[in-house]
């Protein structure tokens, strides 16, 4: 994975992933409960914590409920999450009574190719799946949590490549086909609500389901975006510049990292 | 005790009662040739000292049945003991690609290995329909995604679409898993051989009462279990083998006993790349240490030289590596 870029002067320098960080922790409420995977959306989730949403719930699908670790976690079954959980149950348990029963709000994911429906691929790269080109780790819960929370969150490095016309595979449903496919399939979830990516933000057209670009980070412009993007990407009439990372954010952020061992 | 075991548990039998014995003596009594073996343990409590002891005694033809495939399925797979893999997500939590694994899938080194592919909701509704000892488990999951259509190993079907006789409602029905073994690690277990483990619990209680056996190693055997906050017990009786091996999950972890190796996970990624660099590993740290457990325990012609004989088969040209850290931001790390 290349490094990030750095997006401003020094003295107040913060990376594309600090932004696309702060962006996801932003989208998260006070109270929510939040479906979790290691990495940005656990970071995200732990700033969103750490700032304006201390009341946030962070469930794991280790079986952790309502964990307060006080630094970024290593794995979703590190031992600081069921240390500090409200509750820690069973594997079966957390998807079935949890994640299922509808009483998770919002899902982050992450992905390795989404199309313009929001639909997602984590599990070949290459138009047959018995011999792919590349071999991707798989569903994990990904599929239940797209079906299931009320909103999803996306977070993807955006190329040509990530954001395709059509997934390889759909391993989990954003909008499948367009307006209308996440009912008749039953998913009790709205679906894809933001789709984060290193370059700004894309959110589904209510009329159309398509994803448009809706945010733009500091210094992108959308001819930027809309070239590192596998479709004709339209572009939002309420387009805006997003807010930069606050000092407070940024402070937050570094210290959730320092804490953390490893690289 | 064993007066009052009347109880058929899952596919099982009773008159049983478990035995404390070395791993070498439980990983030759329980895993064959050619079984389908259930690894369990989410991201704790990874059995990775009876996973090592299989690759010692020189397992062939196993189907691997785990959630997370992970480092533990990797090193299994490289060395040679896998045909086939049921699983929900194979990948190196929190680094990135298992580089064993892809090498398999995408270029059928040091054999094809054929998979049988879930989600995490499916696969632990199937474990739990497997210790429940019905045939299948109903969820609200799969639908509209490319898994359905997916074929399991025997070319039928694992998810089939249901309809529910009350609502009319269509539902998905996942196959129940019933494993020959289920090998998993717990923090302790007394004499008698019940056993507790607490923490993050994963699926280890399914998967050990929908197997037909059950391999255990603990971080202790002491004289007596106190009871634990939120602790699962496996009453001997619902157990084969128990072996006593201390630091057994290392690289993960066991919850008050040892932390996560996060170091190992990461230097994982390197030593696995490549075929030579994986073969050095599993020379050094596990099969060279094949002579010291066989000599501890007294026993001879456990076939431990021959794990190395499906990785020899080096063909040419590795994987392809973009989009190796894909996926690492999903849940299911």
């Amino acid at each position: 994975m290349s490094a990030p870029t750095t997006m401003a002067a020094e003295d107040s320098a913060f990376t594309s992933d600090d932004m696309m960080t702060c962006c996801a922790a932003r989208a998260l409420r006070d109270g929510m409960t939040c479906f979790v995977g290691i990495g940005l959306p656990s970071a995200a989730a732990n700033l969103a914590r750490a700032t304006h949403a201390p009341g946030l719930v962070l469930i794991y699908e280790s079986g952790t409920i309502g964990a307060k670790p006080g630094r970024l976690p290593l794995s979703i079954g590190d031992g600081v999450l069921a240390q500090t959980a409200d509750a820690v149950v069973s594997v079966p348990e957390i998807f079935n009574y949890w994640l299922q029963s509808g009483r998770i709000d919002v899902g982050f994911l992450g992905a390795a190719q989404v199309d313009r429906f929001g639909n997602i691929n984590t599990t070949v790269i290459g138009p047959r799946y018995a011999d792919p080109k590349v071999r991707l780790p798989g569903a994990g819960g990904a599929p239940e949590i797209a079906a299931s929370c009320r909103e999803v969150i996306i977070v993807l490095r955006q190329t040509r490549w990530s954001l395709v016309e059509r997934v390889d595979f759909v391993t989990s449903v954003g909008y499948g086909d367009g307006p209308g496919h996440r009912e008749r399939l039953g998913l009790t979830g709205a679906g894809p609500r933001k789709v984060i990516t290193d370059l700004g933000v894309l959110e589904p057209d209510p009329a159309t389901c398509e994803l448009t670009l809706t945010g733009l980070y500091p210094g992108v412009s959308a001819d930027q975006v809309r070239s590192r993007t596998g479709w004709d990407l339209a572009v939002s009439a309420d387009l805006h510049e997003l807010a930069e990372p606050t000092g407070a954010e940024l402070a937050a952020l570094h210290a959730l990292h320092a804490t953390t061992p490893g690289p | 005790m064993t007066i009052m075991i009347m109880l058929k548990v899952g596919s099982r039998t009773g008159e049983r009662m478990a035995e404390i014995v070395s791993l070498a003596d439980a990983v030759a009594a329980a895993v064959h040739d050619g079984d389908a073996v259930a690894m369990e343990g989410f991201t704790h409590l990874i059995p990775f000292a009876a996973g090592h002891e299989v690759i010692r005694q020189g397992r062939r033809d196993l189907t691997l049945i785990r959630m997370t495939p992970d480092v533990i399925y990797d090193q299994l797979i490289g060395a040679g003991c896998a045909s086939k893999l049921i699983f929900s997500w194979g990948g190196n939590p929190g680094v990135g690609s298992l580089h064993r694994f892809r090498d398999a899938v995408e270029n059928g080194w040091p054999g094809p290995l054929r998979l049988e592919e879930h989600s995490h909701a499916g696969m632990a509704n199937r474990y739990l329909a497997g210790a429940a000892g019905v045939p299948f488990a109903v969820l609200r999951g799969y639908r509209g995604t490319g898994l359905e259509g997916l074929l399991g190993l025997d070319g039928q079907p694992s998810v089939r679409p249901i309809t529910c006789p009350f609502t009319g409602e269509t539902l998905t029905a996942v196959a129940a898993l019933t494993p020959d073994v289920a090998v998993i690690h717990a923090q302790r277990a007394d004499r008698a051989g019940n056993v507790q483990l607490w923490g993050i619990s994963g699926v280890q209680k399914e998967a050990v009462l929908g197997a037909r056996r059950a391999v255990i190693t603990v971080e202790e055997i002491v004289d007596e279990l106190t009871p634990r906050p939120g602790g699962i017990v496996l009453p001997a009786w619902t157990v084969d083998y128990v072996a006593e091996v201390p630091g057994g999950a290392h690289p993960s972890y066991a919850l008050g006993y040892s932390q996560r190796d996060n170091d190992f996970y990461l230097a994982w990624d390197a030593i696995s790349q490549e075929r030579e660099s994986f073969r050095r590993w599993l020379e050094t740290d596990v099969l060279a240490l094949a002579a010291t457990a066989r000599a501890a325990t007294g026993r001879a012609g456990a076939a431990a030289g021959a794990g190395m004989a499906g990785a020899g088969a080096a063909g040419a040209g590795t994987g392809e590596v973009g989009q190796g850290g894909a996926g690492r931001d999903g849940p299911g790390s």
